[in-house]
């Protein structure tokens, strides 16, 4: 039985018709073309799909699609406004955190929501924070070093 | 490709040119000037060499300097987080005098690029390198060439700067390389040794260079595998038995009726479903009844160290010297020690994937492997289709680690295209990904050392079952050695080509692991060593300068320790371990500090240097981002990674049950390089990560007098050596 489920995905109404039961990362990569979440395990192991619902830096493999009706739903390509970067996506890019790059969507994404939840974390807890989002290239210190760096950036950009 | 011509053509480090008609290519490429080499008559291990002119069609690789003066560069390689879609770049652009954000990497795609063997054993710097600074040299001269002619001035008197060509003292007679090559083209052989850059002159190559696909890859817009969408295409899933190597029996589908707009497909021990909805396809497999016969379990992860050692009998010497009883008599201390090492999982994040369709009897197929052109070949194969009617497009890989060289993904997702007649994407889930990985194999080192009253090594004994030979040439300076290497008659030494009657010693698909054997046998060697210095109660640092011969290994060992500090105080329950070794070209020291909580066992790492003699560093940021990425990869098969198994019947199924290197885990990381920029480069996408097992081992010992043999050095492993 198809359903139509609505929500905004990067600042875009979106609906689709679905059983209800599919993966918001399905929905994400195959319905809505947008594939720049990638897929890693399908079991909430890695954090590839990662995304923001709600502010919130989700497993979208974890989610069906059912559960996202009227929510707010952020990818990682709607992070840049055009040509100019997110400053985490700067940062990123300034300090090479990133090899392969298949990860790094995902880092992103969740690097985005621990920063909306603590826009100063220490060091501690960006660790603490982006843990069960797994790099295999070996990235991880470019990583944190990354988010420091675009938390700083972002907290300027607030105070003026 | 087979299986046999990949370990061949990865062991011998050789490119071998496929002879194509490149004429009709040739005709097809846009205008300009071309370059065009043929890397398999360049001397590759001299550097540079000759190419034989009527050979021109026979070429490997080349650029092309466009009409509107941007660079082409073409490329067989591929890829997949090394860092070449940059530093290839670089010394192109160093040769050319070009911007870098003006040459544009075209890598991989069987048409467009030049053969290649495969994007393994950290080979592109090598050999890559020399050959696209040769062609951007001799194109240099080409423009110069015609520079001259056209502003009617000698050559002599010209020089380029960001591609701008003009008369040295008189800025205002100028071209570019645009106005040059419009209306031109221009095919090029390289016919002789170019005249390259010395280091006094760099301007490119040296410099710290972010990566050149950051940005697309940050945003999201850089492309893998699975992320093609054709018009019509299918999901597939396949339907996989529980133990490796298991034949299929007896299908019964009858619950697909269940499913509107499913499709079986049955290919001989391939059973897969297709369907327009990737979530329907992984439903339905999942109604599919398949009777397996299994084969029997011969070994677990426990006793497959016993089983290897059991089953394998025969040997080859592979270095010997001296006099083995001498060293025993002349030695007063000798230490005999066997060290295993399970079997490794390269995980890469991205899962292999291909999609593919065919338009008439033509493949075109994305897929994320290291070896476009063995691909093709694979596929062209099993299709029984013309080489040319295979079609391998460029594209990102997530990560590869030696892991994506076989390509079954591939066949796989070629023989459900074939067989549905329409586009076809693949990518296997997680389970599969380890079920189908060829992993690292398991690997028994038996080692006996003898040393004198003095610290002086008189005896060193090495046998090594399932790593093969790549790193052992010993480097210390033993005057009595033996390395044997254990394997099935008539078969070479190699890590994942060990077999008994015909048939893998392994209960699953073994095969190159970045650095392959080599993590295993120096992890080996270097406890092996400390174990050594203990009995002779010499500092491990101490020690390994008295015994070692090779001079840029001790150059090496020196600047890592004064970089470490290794005589600076210890903090309480810390240990510093170190571990030196050798692959492709370079030699790495590796410090490490770790602290082990003896009351569980578990170890933290705190801080690691690397220091490499890797020659000349192209980009000193791309080979520190390397290293780091080696270490902290490394530590993930120091102290978790352990495929669990029994037989074929794989238990370390995802990341919960097969743990690697995390945030918390990765310790503060320091790389330094010998400055060598005049000499050739080396190796830097593998080197770094061999010592870790051995670096850490050492360390935990340091840190609480337990001694592990085996790798990973797990918490129970710690508190078991630490009760006895």
């Amino acid at each position: 039985m198809k359903q139509t489920i609505s929500f905004k995905l990067n600042d875009q109404n979106v609906s689709v018709d679905v059983n209800g039961d599919e993966s918001l990362l399905t929905v994400i990569r195959t319905y809505l073309d947008k594939t720049g979440t990638k897929f890693g395990c399908g079991l909430g192991d890695c954090g590839a799909c990662t995304i923001l619902i709600d502010n919130e830096a989700t497993r979208s493999c974890m989610v069906i699609v059912e559960d996202i009706e009227g929510k707010e739903i952020i990818t990682i390509e709607g992070l840049a406004s055009g040509e100019i970067l997110h400053p985490i996506q700067k940062a990123f890019v300034t300090l090479d955190a990133l090899q392969c790059g298949f990860c790094t969507p995902g880092m992103i994404m969740n690097a985005l929501g621990l920063l909306i939840k603590n826009p100063t974390p220490t060091r501690d807890e960006i660790i603490y924070g982006m843990e069960e989002n797994l790099c295999r290239c070996g990235s991880y210190n470019r990583i944190i070093d990354a988010i420091q760096l675009a938390a700083k950036e972002m907290n300027q950009k607030v105070k003026i | 490709m087979k299986p046999n011509k990949i370990d061949q053509l990865y062991f011998s480090d050789v490119n071998e040119p496929i002879r194509l008609d490149r004429r009709e290519f040739l005709k097809k490429l846009g205008g300009g000037i071309i370059v065009v080499f043929c890397l398999g008559k360049l001397s590759l291990l001299d550097g540079w060499g000759q190419n034989d002119a009527a050979d021109e069609l026979n070429f490997n690789a080349y650029l092309r300097v466009k009409e509107d003066g941007r660079v082409d560069c073409y490329t067989g390689k591929i890829e997949m987080g090394q860092g070449i879609i940059t530093s290839l770049a670089q010394v192109l652009a160093e040769e050319l005098e070009v911007p870098i954000s003006s040459v544009d990497m075209i890598m991989g795609d069987t048409e467009l690029c030049p053969y290649d063997a495969g994007t393994w054993g950290s080979l592109t710097t090598r050999f890559a390198d020399p050959v696209i600074r040769a062609a951007a040299a001799e194109a240099r001269e080409i423009l110069i060439d015609l520079a001259a002619e056209k502003l009617n001035v000698n050559k002599e008197e010209l020089t380029i700067e960001e591609g701008v060509i003009f008369v040295k003292n008189n800025t205002t007679i100028k071209t570019t390389f645009a106005e040059i090559t419009k209306g031109k083209k221009i095919v090029q052989s390289l016919s002789k040794k170019p005249s390259i850059k010395t280091s006094k002159e760099f301007k490119i190559i040296g410099k710290p260079t972010i990566s050149a696909d950051a940005v697309d890859k940050v945003t999201g817009k850089a492309m893998y595998s699975g992320d093609i969408k054709l018009p019509n295409m299918v999901y597939a899933t396949v339907v996989r038995p529980a133990v490796y190597g298991s034949k299929k029996l007896k299908v019964d589908a009858s619950g697909l009726a269940a499913f509107e707009g499913i499709q079986l497909i049955e290919e001989e021990d391939l059973v897969a479903v297709i369907h327009a909805d990737p979530e329907i396809a992984n439903k339905a497999a999942k109604k599919v009844k398949v009777s397996w016969e299994a084969p029997e379990a011969r070994a677990d992860n426990e006793s497959i160290f016993q089983y290897l050692e059991a089953h394998i009998k025969d040997s080859n010497v592979y270095e010997e010297a001296g006099n083995l009883e001498i060293g025993n008599k002349t030695s007063t201390k000798i230490i005999k020690t066997a060290y295993q090492d399970g079997y490794k999982a390269h995980a890469p994040i991205e899962t292999h994937a291909a999609t593919c369709y065919f338009e008439k009897d033509k493949l075109t197929m994305w897929v994320s492997s290291q070896t476009p052109f063995g691909t093709r070949e694979q596929l062209a194969n099993t299709l029984n289709i013309p080489l040319e009617n295979v079609h391998i497009k460029q594209i990102f890989l997530g990560g590869g680690f030696g892991g994506k060289i076989y390509n079954q993904q591939a066949i796989e997702a070629a023989k459900i295209a074939k067989s549905c007649g329409k586009p076809v994407q693949l990518v296997w889930s997680r389970k599969e990904e380890f079920m189908y990985d060829r992993f690292r194999p398991a690997a028994l080192m038996n080692v006996k050392s003898g040393v004198d009253d003095k610290g002086k090594l008189n005896l060193w004994e090495f046998d090594i079952y399932c790593a093969g030979t790549r790193g052992t040439k010993l480097f210390y300076d033993v005057p009595n050695n033996r390395t044997r290497m254990f394997n099935e008659k008539n078969v070479r030494g190699d890590s994942h080509t060990n077999r008994l009657n015909n048939v893998s010693v392994h209960p699953f698909g073994t095969g190159a692991w970045r650095a392959p054997g080599n993590n295993s046998t120096t992890f080996a060697r270097e406890s092996h060593i400390d174990t050594t210095a203990l009995a002779a109660g010499i500092d491990p640092l101490e020690f390994r300068l008295n015994n070692l011969k090779n001079v840029d290994m001790i150059v090496t060992l020196k600047l890592a320790a004064e970089t470490f500090g290794w005589t600076r105080k210890k903090e309480d329950g810390h240990g510093y371990g170190i571990a030196l070794g050798e692959d492709a070209g370079t030699c790495v020291a590796i410090l490490a500090e770790v602290f082990v909580d003896k009351s569980t066992g578990e170890v933290t790492p705190i801080k690691m240097v690397c220091a490499q003699d890797m020659g000349q560093v192209v980009n000193p940021h791309g080979a520190t981002v390397q290293t780091e990425g080696g270490l902290t990869m490394g530590l993930g098969y120091a102290l978790y990674e352990d495929v669990e198994f029994v037989g074929g019947k794989v238990k370390s199924k995802n990341f919960k049950n097969y743990t690697i290197t995390k945030f918390s885990k990765t310790p503060e990381i320091e790389c330094v390089f010998r400055d060598k920029m005049d000499s050739k480069p080396q190796g830097g996408g593998e080197p770094a990560i061999i010592c870790v097992g051995g670096a850490i081992a050492n360390a935990v010992f340091d840190a609480c007098g337990a001694r592990v043999n085996r790798i990973p050095v797990t918490p129970e492993r710690i508190l078991a050596a630490i009760k006895k």
